[in-house]
Protein backbone atom coordinates (compact mmCIF):
# COMPACT_ATOMS: atom_id res chain seq x y z
CA UNK A 1 0.00 0.00 0.00
CA UNK A 2 1.14 3.48 -0.87
CA UNK A 3 2.88 5.01 2.18
CA UNK A 4 1.17 8.40 2.20
CA UNK A 5 -2.26 6.92 1.58
CA UNK A 6 -1.69 4.58 4.52
CA UNK A 7 -0.76 7.57 6.67
CA UNK A 8 -4.01 9.29 5.72
CA UNK A 9 -5.98 6.14 6.52
CA UNK A 10 -4.23 5.84 9.91
CA UNK A 11 -5.10 9.46 10.70
CA UNK A 12 -8.71 9.37 9.52
CA UNK A 13 -9.41 6.08 11.29
CA UNK A 14 -7.97 7.50 14.51
CA UNK A 15 -10.32 10.50 14.30
CA UNK A 16 -13.26 8.22 13.59
CA UNK A 17 -12.43 6.10 16.64
CA UNK A 18 -12.15 9.16 18.82
CA UNK A 19 -15.36 10.78 17.57
CA UNK A 20 -17.48 7.66 17.57
CA UNK A 21 -17.22 7.15 21.31
CA UNK A 22 -16.54 10.68 22.52
CA UNK A 23 -20.00 11.08 24.05
CA UNK A 24 -20.43 7.61 25.49
CA UNK A 25 -22.16 7.49 28.90
CA UNK A 26 -20.30 5.87 31.82
CA UNK A 27 -22.81 3.02 31.98
CA UNK A 28 -21.57 1.79 28.61
CA UNK A 29 -17.84 1.98 29.28
CA UNK A 30 -17.42 -1.70 30.08
CA UNK A 31 -19.56 -3.04 27.21
CA UNK A 32 -17.91 -0.60 24.83
CA UNK A 33 -14.42 -1.65 25.89
CA UNK A 34 -15.53 -5.20 25.31
CA UNK A 35 -17.03 -4.25 21.95
CA UNK A 36 -13.87 -2.54 20.76
CA UNK A 37 -11.97 -5.57 22.02
CA UNK A 38 -14.13 -7.64 19.69
CA UNK A 39 -13.49 -5.29 16.76
CA UNK A 40 -9.72 -5.76 16.90
CA UNK A 41 -10.49 -9.46 16.58
CA UNK A 42 -10.28 -8.60 12.87
CA UNK A 43 -6.65 -9.61 13.39
CA UNK A 44 -8.11 -13.03 12.56
CA UNK A 45 -8.09 -12.30 8.82
CA UNK A 46 -4.44 -11.28 9.03
CA UNK A 47 -3.52 -14.37 11.00
CA UNK A 48 -5.31 -16.51 8.41
CA UNK A 49 -3.31 -14.89 5.60
CA UNK A 50 -0.07 -15.29 7.58
CA UNK A 51 -0.74 -18.99 8.16
CA UNK A 52 -1.90 -19.38 4.57
CA UNK A 53 1.49 -18.11 3.35
CA UNK A 54 3.62 -19.91 5.94
CA UNK A 55 6.20 -22.37 4.56
CA UNK A 56 8.56 -23.66 7.22
CA UNK A 57 7.28 -25.69 10.15
CA UNK A 58 8.19 -22.85 12.53
CA UNK A 59 6.11 -20.39 10.53
CA UNK A 60 3.23 -22.84 10.41
CA UNK A 61 3.29 -23.41 14.15
CA UNK A 62 3.37 -19.69 14.92
CA UNK A 63 0.73 -19.02 12.29
CA UNK A 64 -1.49 -21.74 13.74
CA UNK A 65 -1.17 -20.29 17.24
CA UNK A 66 -1.90 -16.85 15.78
CA UNK A 67 -5.14 -17.99 14.11
CA UNK A 68 -6.13 -19.86 17.27
CA UNK A 69 -5.61 -16.77 19.46
CA UNK A 70 -7.27 -14.45 16.94
CA UNK A 71 -10.35 -16.66 16.66
CA UNK A 72 -10.51 -16.66 20.46
CA UNK A 73 -10.31 -12.86 20.51
CA UNK A 74 -13.07 -12.47 17.92
CA UNK A 75 -15.51 -15.11 19.17
CA UNK A 76 -14.90 -14.57 22.90
CA UNK A 77 -15.14 -10.80 22.46
CA UNK A 78 -18.43 -11.19 20.62
CA UNK A 79 -19.97 -13.56 23.14
CA UNK A 80 -19.20 -11.49 26.25
CA UNK A 81 -20.18 -8.19 24.59
CA UNK A 82 -23.45 -9.65 23.38
CA UNK A 83 -24.20 -11.03 26.86
CA UNK A 84 -23.60 -7.68 28.50
CA UNK A 85 -25.58 -5.69 25.96
CA UNK A 86 -28.44 -8.15 26.08
CA UNK A 87 -29.34 -6.68 29.46
CA UNK A 88 -29.89 -3.27 27.98
CA UNK A 89 -32.88 -4.62 26.05
CA UNK A 90 -35.46 -4.11 28.77
CA UNK A 91 -34.07 -0.81 29.96
CA UNK A 92 -36.50 1.14 32.09
CA UNK A 93 -39.12 -1.58 32.40
CA UNK A 94 -37.37 -3.21 35.35
CA UNK A 95 -38.10 -6.44 37.11
CA UNK A 96 -36.98 -8.53 34.18
CA UNK A 97 -33.98 -10.72 34.59
CA UNK A 98 -31.51 -11.02 31.74
CA UNK A 99 -31.22 -14.52 30.36
CA UNK A 100 -27.96 -16.37 30.52
CA UNK B 1 -11.96 -11.44 -18.05
CA UNK B 2 -13.33 -7.96 -18.66
CA UNK B 3 -16.49 -7.24 -16.67
CA UNK B 4 -15.84 -9.90 -14.05
CA UNK B 5 -14.34 -8.87 -10.74
CA UNK B 6 -11.24 -10.65 -9.50
CA UNK B 7 -11.01 -12.42 -6.17
CA UNK B 8 -8.75 -9.65 -4.93
CA UNK B 9 -11.30 -6.96 -5.83
CA UNK B 10 -14.06 -8.93 -4.11
CA UNK B 11 -11.90 -9.20 -0.99
CA UNK B 12 -11.04 -5.51 -0.96
CA UNK B 13 -14.69 -4.58 -1.41
CA UNK B 14 -15.76 -6.92 1.40
CA UNK B 15 -13.15 -5.42 3.72
CA UNK B 16 -14.54 -2.00 2.90
CA UNK B 17 -18.04 -3.20 3.87
CA UNK B 18 -16.57 -4.69 7.06
CA UNK B 19 -14.93 -1.39 8.00
CA UNK B 20 -18.27 0.38 7.58
CA UNK B 21 -20.10 -2.24 9.66
CA UNK B 22 -17.48 -1.98 12.42
CA UNK B 23 -17.67 1.81 12.63
CA UNK B 24 -21.48 1.83 12.52
CA UNK B 25 -21.51 -0.94 15.13
CA UNK B 26 -19.24 0.97 17.51
CA UNK B 27 -21.32 4.10 16.97
CA UNK B 28 -24.48 2.22 17.91
CA UNK B 29 -22.76 0.65 20.91
CA UNK B 30 -22.13 4.08 22.38
CA UNK B 31 -25.82 4.72 23.11
CA UNK B 32 -27.91 2.53 25.48
CA UNK B 33 -30.88 2.47 23.10
CA UNK B 34 -29.01 1.08 20.11
CA UNK B 35 -26.17 -0.69 21.93
CA UNK B 36 -27.49 -4.18 21.42
CA UNK B 37 -27.84 -3.85 17.67
CA UNK B 38 -24.30 -2.42 17.55
CA UNK B 39 -22.61 -5.70 18.38
CA UNK B 40 -24.78 -7.48 15.78
CA UNK B 41 -23.59 -5.04 13.09
CA UNK B 42 -19.97 -5.50 14.09
CA UNK B 43 -20.45 -9.26 14.25
CA UNK B 44 -21.84 -9.29 10.71
CA UNK B 45 -18.75 -7.38 9.58
CA UNK B 46 -16.49 -9.96 11.16
CA UNK B 47 -18.28 -12.85 9.46
CA UNK B 48 -18.07 -11.15 6.04
CA UNK B 49 -14.34 -10.50 6.44
CA UNK B 50 -13.50 -13.99 7.73
CA UNK B 51 -15.40 -15.85 5.02
CA UNK B 52 -14.05 -13.76 2.14
CA UNK B 53 -10.47 -14.18 3.39
CA UNK B 54 -10.57 -17.88 2.46
CA UNK B 55 -10.64 -16.70 -1.19
CA UNK B 56 -7.27 -14.92 -0.86
CA UNK B 57 -5.18 -16.00 -3.88
CA UNK B 58 -2.06 -18.08 -3.28
CA UNK B 59 -2.94 -19.34 0.18
CA UNK B 60 -2.13 -22.84 1.41
CA UNK B 61 -2.58 -24.68 4.73
CA UNK B 62 -6.38 -24.45 4.50
CA UNK B 63 -6.77 -27.48 6.74
CA UNK B 64 -4.65 -25.92 9.48
CA UNK B 65 -6.50 -22.62 9.16
CA UNK B 66 -9.90 -24.28 9.46
CA UNK B 67 -8.82 -26.35 12.48
CA UNK B 68 -7.37 -23.32 14.27
CA UNK B 69 -10.45 -21.16 13.56
CA UNK B 70 -12.88 -23.82 14.76
CA UNK B 71 -10.80 -24.76 17.80
CA UNK B 72 -10.24 -21.15 18.92
CA UNK B 73 -13.89 -20.27 18.33
CA UNK B 74 -15.30 -23.22 20.24
CA UNK B 75 -13.06 -22.71 23.27
CA UNK B 76 -13.75 -18.96 23.37
CA UNK B 77 -17.50 -19.35 22.87
CA UNK B 78 -17.65 -21.96 25.61
CA UNK B 79 -15.67 -19.88 28.10
CA UNK B 80 -17.45 -16.65 27.16
CA UNK B 81 -20.89 -18.16 27.69
CA UNK B 82 -20.23 -19.56 31.14
CA UNK B 83 -18.25 -16.71 32.71
CA UNK B 84 -20.11 -14.85 35.47
CA UNK B 85 -20.95 -11.18 34.96
CA UNK B 86 -18.71 -10.29 37.89
CA UNK B 87 -15.74 -11.84 36.10
CA UNK B 88 -16.25 -9.92 32.84
CA UNK B 89 -13.26 -7.59 33.28
CA UNK B 90 -10.71 -10.39 33.40
CA UNK B 91 -12.34 -12.20 30.48
CA UNK B 92 -12.05 -9.03 28.41
CA UNK B 93 -8.39 -8.90 29.45
CA UNK B 94 -7.89 -12.51 28.37
CA UNK B 95 -9.53 -12.11 24.95
CA UNK B 96 -7.66 -8.87 24.45
CA UNK B 97 -4.38 -10.58 25.23
CA UNK B 98 -5.21 -13.23 22.64
CA UNK B 99 -5.67 -10.50 20.02
CA UNK B 100 -2.31 -8.99 20.97
CA UNK B 101 -0.71 -12.40 20.75
CA UNK B 102 -2.20 -12.93 17.30
CA UNK B 103 -0.80 -9.59 16.10
CA UNK B 104 2.62 -10.58 17.48
CA UNK B 105 2.32 -13.97 15.74
CA UNK B 106 1.68 -12.26 12.39
CA UNK B 107 4.77 -10.14 12.94
CA UNK B 108 6.77 -13.24 13.90
CA UNK B 109 5.77 -15.13 10.74
CA UNK B 110 6.72 -12.14 8.58
CA UNK B 111 10.04 -11.56 10.36
CA UNK B 112 11.09 -15.23 10.37
CA UNK B 113 10.51 -15.25 6.60
CA UNK B 114 13.45 -12.85 6.29
CA UNK B 115 15.87 -15.65 7.17
CA UNK B 116 13.89 -18.38 5.40
CA UNK B 117 15.67 -19.55 2.20
CA UNK B 118 12.26 -20.25 0.61
CA UNK B 119 11.62 -16.52 0.59
CA UNK B 120 15.12 -15.48 -0.51
CA UNK B 121 15.04 -12.58 -2.90
CA UNK B 122 11.82 -11.02 -1.63
CA UNK B 123 12.74 -7.73 -0.04
CA UNK B 124 10.67 -5.52 2.17
CA UNK B 125 10.61 -1.79 2.58
CA UNK B 126 12.29 -0.54 5.75
CA UNK B 127 9.01 1.23 6.63
CA UNK B 128 7.07 -2.03 6.33
CA UNK B 129 9.60 -3.89 8.45
CA UNK B 130 9.64 -1.10 11.03
CA UNK B 131 5.85 -1.30 11.39
CA UNK B 132 6.02 -5.09 11.60
CA UNK B 133 8.57 -4.78 14.41
CA UNK B 134 6.65 -2.08 16.31
CA UNK B 135 3.36 -3.94 15.91
CA UNK B 136 5.05 -7.13 17.08
CA UNK B 137 6.52 -5.39 20.12
CA UNK B 138 3.19 -3.80 21.10
CA UNK B 139 1.28 -7.02 20.45
CA UNK B 140 3.68 -9.11 22.54
CA UNK B 141 3.60 -6.62 25.44
CA UNK B 142 -0.20 -6.55 25.27
CA UNK B 143 -0.27 -10.36 25.21
CA UNK B 144 1.84 -11.07 28.27
CA UNK B 145 0.60 -7.95 30.09
CA UNK B 146 -3.05 -8.89 29.58
CA UNK B 147 -2.39 -12.41 30.85
CA UNK B 148 -0.97 -10.90 34.06
CA UNK B 149 -3.99 -8.59 34.34
CA UNK B 150 -6.25 -11.61 33.92
CA UNK B 151 -4.34 -13.59 36.55
CA UNK B 152 -4.50 -10.70 39.02
CA UNK B 153 -8.22 -10.09 38.67
CA UNK B 154 -8.93 -13.82 38.71
CA UNK B 155 -7.04 -13.99 42.01
CA UNK B 156 -4.29 -16.23 40.64
CA UNK B 157 -1.68 -13.61 41.54
CA UNK B 158 -2.35 -11.74 44.76
CA UNK B 159 0.91 -9.99 45.42
CA UNK B 160 2.29 -7.14 43.41
CA UNK B 161 5.90 -7.79 42.63
CA UNK B 162 7.90 -4.67 43.29
CA UNK B 163 11.59 -4.04 43.73
CA UNK B 164 14.06 -1.20 43.48
CA UNK B 165 15.10 -0.23 39.98
CA UNK B 166 11.97 -1.64 38.43
CA UNK B 167 11.48 1.38 36.17
CA UNK B 168 15.11 1.17 35.11
CA UNK B 169 14.72 -2.52 34.27
CA UNK B 170 11.62 -1.75 32.20
CA UNK B 171 13.43 1.02 30.37
CA UNK B 172 16.38 -1.29 29.68
CA UNK B 173 14.06 -4.00 28.36
CA UNK B 174 12.28 -1.47 26.15
CA UNK B 175 15.59 -0.14 24.84
CA UNK B 176 16.81 -3.70 24.23
CA UNK B 177 13.66 -4.64 22.33
CA UNK B 178 13.87 -1.47 20.23
CA UNK B 179 17.56 -2.08 19.47
CA UNK B 180 16.92 -5.68 18.41
CA UNK B 181 13.90 -4.55 16.38
CA UNK B 182 15.98 -1.86 14.67
CA UNK B 183 18.62 -4.45 13.72
CA UNK B 184 15.92 -6.50 11.99
CA UNK B 185 14.13 -3.56 10.38
CA UNK B 186 17.31 -1.95 9.05
CA UNK B 187 18.62 -5.26 7.73
CA UNK B 188 21.70 -5.31 9.98
CA UNK B 189 20.92 -8.78 11.29
CA UNK B 190 17.72 -10.55 10.33
CA UNK B 191 18.63 -14.01 11.58
CA UNK B 192 16.05 -16.15 13.36
CA UNK B 193 18.05 -15.86 16.59
CA UNK B 194 17.72 -12.07 16.70
CA UNK B 195 14.01 -12.24 15.90
CA UNK B 196 13.45 -14.81 18.67
CA UNK B 197 15.39 -12.72 21.21
CA UNK B 198 13.38 -9.67 20.19
CA UNK B 199 10.07 -11.40 20.96
CA UNK B 200 11.31 -12.90 24.22
CA UNK B 201 12.43 -9.46 25.45
CA UNK B 202 9.07 -7.96 24.39
CA UNK B 203 7.12 -10.65 26.26
CA UNK B 204 9.23 -10.15 29.40
CA UNK B 205 8.63 -6.39 29.18
CA UNK B 206 4.88 -7.03 29.24
CA UNK B 207 5.32 -9.07 32.42
CA UNK B 208 7.57 -6.63 34.27
CA UNK B 209 5.40 -3.66 33.26
CA UNK B 210 2.19 -5.21 34.59
CA UNK B 211 3.32 -7.14 37.67
CA UNK B 212 3.92 -4.06 39.87
CA UNK B 213 0.49 -2.56 39.11
CA UNK B 214 -2.09 -3.16 41.81
CA UNK B 215 -5.44 -4.80 41.31
CA UNK B 216 -7.47 -1.61 41.74
CA UNK B 217 -5.74 -0.04 38.75
CA UNK B 218 -6.24 -3.04 36.48
CA UNK B 219 -9.30 -1.65 34.62
CA UNK B 220 -7.21 1.24 33.33
CA UNK B 221 -4.43 -1.17 32.38
CA UNK B 222 -6.80 -3.51 30.55
CA UNK B 223 -8.24 -0.56 28.67
CA UNK B 224 -4.73 0.58 27.77
CA UNK B 225 -3.76 -2.86 26.48
CA UNK B 226 -7.01 -2.93 24.51
CA UNK B 227 -5.95 0.28 22.76
CA UNK B 228 -2.42 -1.08 22.25
CA UNK B 229 -3.71 -4.29 20.67
CA UNK B 230 -5.75 -2.12 18.30
CA UNK B 231 -2.57 -0.28 17.28
CA UNK B 232 -0.64 -3.53 16.83
CA UNK B 233 -3.42 -4.92 14.64
CA UNK B 234 -3.42 -1.74 12.58
CA UNK B 235 0.37 -1.86 12.02
CA UNK B 236 0.33 -5.54 11.08
CA UNK B 237 -2.54 -4.70 8.73
CA UNK B 238 -0.19 -2.30 6.97
CA UNK B 239 2.45 -5.03 6.69
CA UNK B 240 -0.06 -7.40 5.09
CA UNK B 241 -1.71 -4.67 3.00
CA UNK B 242 -5.02 -5.47 4.70
CA UNK B 243 -7.28 -2.43 4.81
CA UNK B 244 -9.84 -3.96 7.20
CA UNK B 245 -7.13 -4.49 9.81
CA UNK B 246 -5.62 -1.04 9.30
CA UNK B 247 -8.94 0.76 9.77
CA UNK B 248 -10.49 -1.41 12.50
CA UNK B 249 -7.23 -1.55 14.45
CA UNK B 250 -6.68 2.20 14.34
CA UNK B 251 -10.32 2.94 15.23
CA UNK B 252 -9.95 0.72 18.30
CA UNK B 253 -6.55 2.24 19.08
CA UNK B 254 -8.05 5.74 19.20
CA UNK B 255 -11.34 4.76 20.87
CA UNK B 256 -9.43 2.67 23.41
CA UNK B 257 -7.08 5.54 24.21
CA UNK B 258 -10.05 7.83 24.85
CA UNK B 259 -11.74 5.18 27.02
CA UNK B 260 -8.52 4.73 28.99
CA UNK B 261 -8.37 8.47 29.65
CA UNK B 262 -12.03 8.55 30.72
CA UNK B 263 -11.48 5.67 33.12
CA UNK B 264 -8.30 7.10 34.59
CA UNK B 265 -10.14 10.40 35.07
CA UNK B 266 -13.06 8.68 36.80
CA UNK B 267 -10.56 7.13 39.22
CA UNK B 268 -8.70 10.40 39.62
CA UNK B 269 -5.50 8.78 38.42
CA UNK B 270 -3.30 9.83 35.56
CA UNK B 271 -2.09 7.15 33.21
CA UNK B 272 1.50 7.82 34.22
CA UNK B 273 0.53 7.34 37.84
CA UNK B 274 -1.10 4.02 37.10
CA UNK B 275 1.86 2.69 35.17
CA UNK B 276 4.69 3.99 37.29
CA UNK B 277 3.60 4.61 40.88
CA UNK B 278 2.42 1.17 41.89
CA UNK B 279 -0.51 2.14 44.13
CA UNK B 280 -3.63 0.09 43.91
CA UNK B 281 -3.11 -2.92 46.07
CA UNK B 282 -2.36 -3.85 49.64
CA UNK B 283 -0.39 -0.83 50.68
CA UNK B 284 -0.61 -1.29 54.42
CA UNK B 285 2.20 1.18 54.94
CA UNK B 286 1.67 4.12 57.26
CA UNK B 287 -2.02 4.74 56.81
CA UNK B 288 -3.39 7.77 58.61
CA UNK B 289 -4.54 6.84 62.08
CA UNK B 290 -8.27 6.48 62.51
CA UNK B 291 -9.85 7.23 65.86
CA UNK B 292 -13.04 5.80 67.32
CA UNK B 293 -14.48 2.34 67.07
CA UNK B 294 -16.70 0.41 64.73
CA UNK B 295 -20.20 0.01 66.15
CA UNK B 296 -22.09 -3.13 65.17
CA UNK B 297 -25.84 -3.35 64.58
CA UNK B 298 -28.35 -6.17 64.07
CA UNK B 299 -30.32 -6.71 60.87
CA UNK B 300 -33.69 -6.36 62.66
CA UNK B 301 -32.80 -2.83 63.81
CA UNK B 302 -31.68 -1.87 60.32
CA UNK B 303 -34.94 -3.27 58.92
CA UNK B 304 -37.01 -1.01 61.19
CA UNK B 305 -34.79 1.96 60.40
CA UNK B 306 -35.22 1.51 56.65
CA UNK B 307 -38.92 0.65 56.77
CA UNK B 308 -39.71 3.99 58.42
CA UNK B 309 -37.24 6.03 56.41
CA UNK B 310 -38.26 8.53 53.78
CA UNK B 311 -35.28 8.07 51.60
CA UNK B 312 -32.78 5.22 51.34
CA UNK B 313 -29.72 5.35 49.11
CA UNK B 314 -28.00 2.07 48.32
CA UNK B 315 -24.29 2.26 47.54
CA UNK B 316 -23.37 -1.03 45.91
CA UNK B 317 -19.81 -2.19 45.39
CA UNK B 318 -17.99 -5.09 43.91
CA UNK B 319 -18.40 -7.04 47.16
CA UNK B 320 -22.17 -7.11 46.59
CA UNK B 321 -21.69 -8.63 43.16
CA UNK B 322 -19.19 -11.20 44.43
CA UNK B 323 -21.74 -12.33 47.02
CA UNK B 324 -24.34 -12.51 44.20
CA UNK B 325 -26.49 -10.28 46.39
CA UNK B 326 -27.81 -7.88 43.73
CA UNK B 327 -31.05 -9.82 43.19
CA UNK B 328 -31.82 -9.92 46.92
CA UNK B 329 -30.86 -6.28 47.36
CA UNK B 330 -33.29 -5.33 44.60
CA UNK B 331 -35.98 -7.48 46.26
CA UNK B 332 -35.35 -5.57 49.50
CA UNK B 333 -35.61 -2.26 47.66
CA UNK B 334 -38.87 -3.29 46.03
CA UNK B 335 -40.31 -4.01 49.51
CA UNK B 336 -39.22 -0.55 50.66
CA UNK B 337 -40.66 1.11 47.54
CA UNK B 338 -43.99 -0.60 48.19
CA UNK B 339 -43.94 0.99 51.65
CA UNK B 340 -43.50 4.39 50.07
CA UNK B 341 -39.79 4.79 50.75
CA UNK B 342 -37.81 6.59 48.08
CA UNK B 343 -34.98 4.27 47.04
CA UNK B 344 -32.02 5.16 44.88
CA UNK B 345 -28.83 3.44 43.85
CA UNK B 346 -25.67 5.54 43.89
CA UNK B 347 -23.04 4.34 41.45
CA UNK B 348 -19.46 5.47 41.69
CA UNK B 349 -17.69 5.57 38.33
CA UNK B 350 -15.42 2.73 39.43
CA UNK B 351 -17.99 0.72 41.37
CA UNK B 352 -17.49 -2.83 40.26
CA UNK B 353 -14.16 -3.17 38.61
CA UNK B 354 -14.58 -0.91 35.63
CA UNK B 355 -16.64 2.14 34.83
CA UNK B 356 -20.06 0.82 33.92
CA UNK B 357 -19.50 -2.65 35.36
CA UNK B 358 -21.91 -2.08 38.28
CA UNK B 359 -24.60 -0.84 35.90
CA UNK B 360 -24.34 -4.10 34.00
CA UNK B 361 -24.65 -6.08 37.23
CA UNK B 362 -27.67 -4.09 38.41
CA UNK B 363 -29.29 -4.35 34.98
CA UNK B 364 -28.84 -8.10 35.28
CA UNK B 365 -30.82 -8.04 38.55
CA UNK B 366 -33.57 -6.00 36.86
CA UNK B 367 -33.04 -2.66 38.61
CA UNK B 368 -34.66 0.05 36.44
CA UNK B 369 -32.48 2.83 35.08
CA UNK B 370 -34.36 5.77 36.54
CA UNK B 371 -33.44 4.96 40.14
CA UNK B 372 -29.75 4.47 39.36
CA UNK B 373 -27.84 7.71 39.78
CA UNK B 374 -24.20 8.50 39.19
CA UNK B 375 -21.89 10.45 41.46
CA UNK B 376 -22.69 13.96 40.23
CA UNK B 377 -26.45 13.42 40.36
CA UNK B 378 -26.63 11.82 43.78
CA UNK B 379 -24.03 13.51 45.95
CA UNK B 380 -26.22 16.44 47.00
CA UNK B 381 -28.99 14.03 47.97
CA UNK B 382 -27.12 12.26 50.76
CA UNK B 383 -27.79 15.18 53.12
CA UNK B 384 -31.55 14.56 52.85
CA UNK B 385 -31.18 10.81 53.06
CA UNK B 386 -32.22 8.85 56.15
CA UNK B 387 -30.29 5.66 55.52
CA UNK B 388 -27.30 5.08 53.28
CA UNK B 389 -26.85 1.34 52.83
CA UNK B 390 -23.25 0.61 51.85
CA UNK B 391 -23.05 -2.91 50.57
CA UNK B 392 -19.74 -4.20 49.32
CA UNK B 393 -18.34 -0.73 48.63
CA UNK B 394 -15.38 0.66 50.51
CA UNK B 395 -12.86 3.08 49.00
CA UNK B 396 -15.51 4.94 46.99
CA UNK B 397 -17.19 6.13 50.22
CA UNK B 398 -14.02 6.81 52.21
CA UNK B 399 -14.12 10.44 53.41
CA UNK B 400 -10.33 10.33 53.76
CA UNK B 401 -10.23 11.04 50.04
CA UNK B 402 -11.55 14.54 50.80
CA UNK B 403 -9.41 15.37 53.80
CA UNK B 404 -6.20 13.39 54.18
CA UNK B 405 -3.50 14.57 51.81
CA UNK B 406 -1.23 11.68 52.76
CA UNK B 407 -3.75 9.07 51.65
CA UNK B 408 -3.14 7.38 48.30
CA UNK B 409 -6.78 8.02 47.37
CA UNK B 410 -6.67 11.71 48.29
CA UNK B 411 -8.53 13.73 45.68
CA UNK B 412 -10.52 10.84 44.28
CA UNK B 413 -14.15 11.89 43.89
CA UNK B 414 -16.22 9.89 46.39
CA UNK B 415 -19.87 9.36 47.21
CA UNK B 416 -20.74 11.52 50.23
CA UNK B 417 -22.45 8.72 52.12
CA UNK B 418 -21.05 10.07 55.39
CA UNK B 419 -23.40 13.07 55.07
CA UNK B 420 -26.57 11.01 55.44
CA UNK B 421 -28.35 10.72 58.79
CA UNK B 422 -27.56 7.03 59.22
CA UNK B 423 -24.95 4.96 57.48
CA UNK B 424 -25.22 1.18 57.47
CA UNK B 425 -22.18 -0.66 56.23
CA UNK B 426 -22.65 -4.28 55.24
CA UNK B 427 -19.31 -5.95 55.52
CA UNK B 428 -18.07 -9.47 55.93
CA UNK B 429 -15.27 -8.74 58.34
CA UNK B 430 -13.17 -5.93 59.68
CA UNK B 431 -10.48 -5.97 57.01
CA UNK B 432 -9.59 -3.10 54.70
CA UNK B 433 -10.86 -2.87 51.11
CA UNK B 434 -9.48 -3.78 47.71
CA UNK B 435 -6.90 -1.02 47.99
CA UNK B 436 -5.99 -1.87 51.58
CA UNK B 437 -6.77 1.63 52.86
CA UNK B 438 -8.46 2.04 56.24
CA UNK B 439 -11.93 3.55 55.86
CA UNK B 440 -12.72 6.48 58.17
CA UNK B 441 -16.42 6.20 57.34
CA UNK B 442 -16.68 3.01 59.41
CA UNK B 443 -15.68 4.90 62.57
CA UNK B 444 -18.13 7.82 62.31
CA UNK B 445 -20.78 8.38 64.97
CA UNK B 446 -23.64 7.96 62.51
CA UNK B 447 -22.23 4.71 61.10
CA UNK B 448 -23.25 1.21 62.15
CA UNK B 449 -21.65 -1.98 60.91
CA UNK B 450 -23.78 -4.93 59.84
CA UNK B 451 -21.33 -7.82 59.77
CA UNK B 452 -22.53 -10.36 57.23
CA UNK B 453 -21.96 -11.68 53.76
CA UNK B 454 -23.85 -9.45 51.28
CA UNK B 455 -26.31 -12.15 50.32
CA UNK B 456 -27.00 -13.13 53.95
CA UNK B 457 -27.43 -9.49 54.98
CA UNK B 458 -29.92 -8.82 52.18
CA UNK B 459 -31.98 -11.89 53.10
CA UNK B 460 -31.98 -10.90 56.79
CA UNK B 461 -32.99 -7.35 55.92
CA UNK B 462 -35.85 -8.57 53.72
CA UNK B 463 -37.07 -10.62 56.68
CA UNK B 464 -36.67 -7.68 59.02
CA UNK B 465 -38.61 -5.29 56.79
CA UNK B 466 -41.37 -7.86 56.29
CA UNK B 467 -41.57 -8.32 60.07
CA UNK B 468 -42.29 -4.62 60.48
CA UNK B 469 -45.53 -5.31 58.59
Amino acid sequence: MEGMIALYIFMLAAFVGYEVISRVPVILHTPLMSGSNFVHGIVLVGAMVALGNANSTLEQVIGFVGVLLAAGNAVGGYVVTERMLEMFKSSGSGGKKGTH
Amino acid sequence: MQGLITADQAIQFSYWITAILFIMGLKRMSSPVTARSGILWAGAGMVVATVITFLTPGMANFGLIAIAVVLGSVIAAWSGKRVAMTDMPQMIALYNGMGGGAAAAIAAVELYKLSDPAHAGTTHDTAVLALAVIGGLIGAVSFSGSLIAFAKLQGLINKSLRFGGQQILNLLLLAGALALGAMVALGIDQSAGVVTTFFVVALVLGLTMTLPIGGADMPVVISLYNALTGLAVSFEGFVLGNSAMIIAGMVVGAAGTLLTQLMAKAMNRSLGNVLFSGFGDTGGEAQGTVTGSMKPIEATDVGVMMAFAQKVIVVPGYGMAVAQAQHKVWELCQLLIERGVTVKFAIHPVAGRMPGHMNVLLAEAGVPYDIIADLDEINAEFETCDVALIIGANDVVNPVARTDKSSPIYGMPILNADKSKNVIVVKRGKGAGFSGIENALFYLDNTRMLYADGQRAAIDLIGAVKAVG
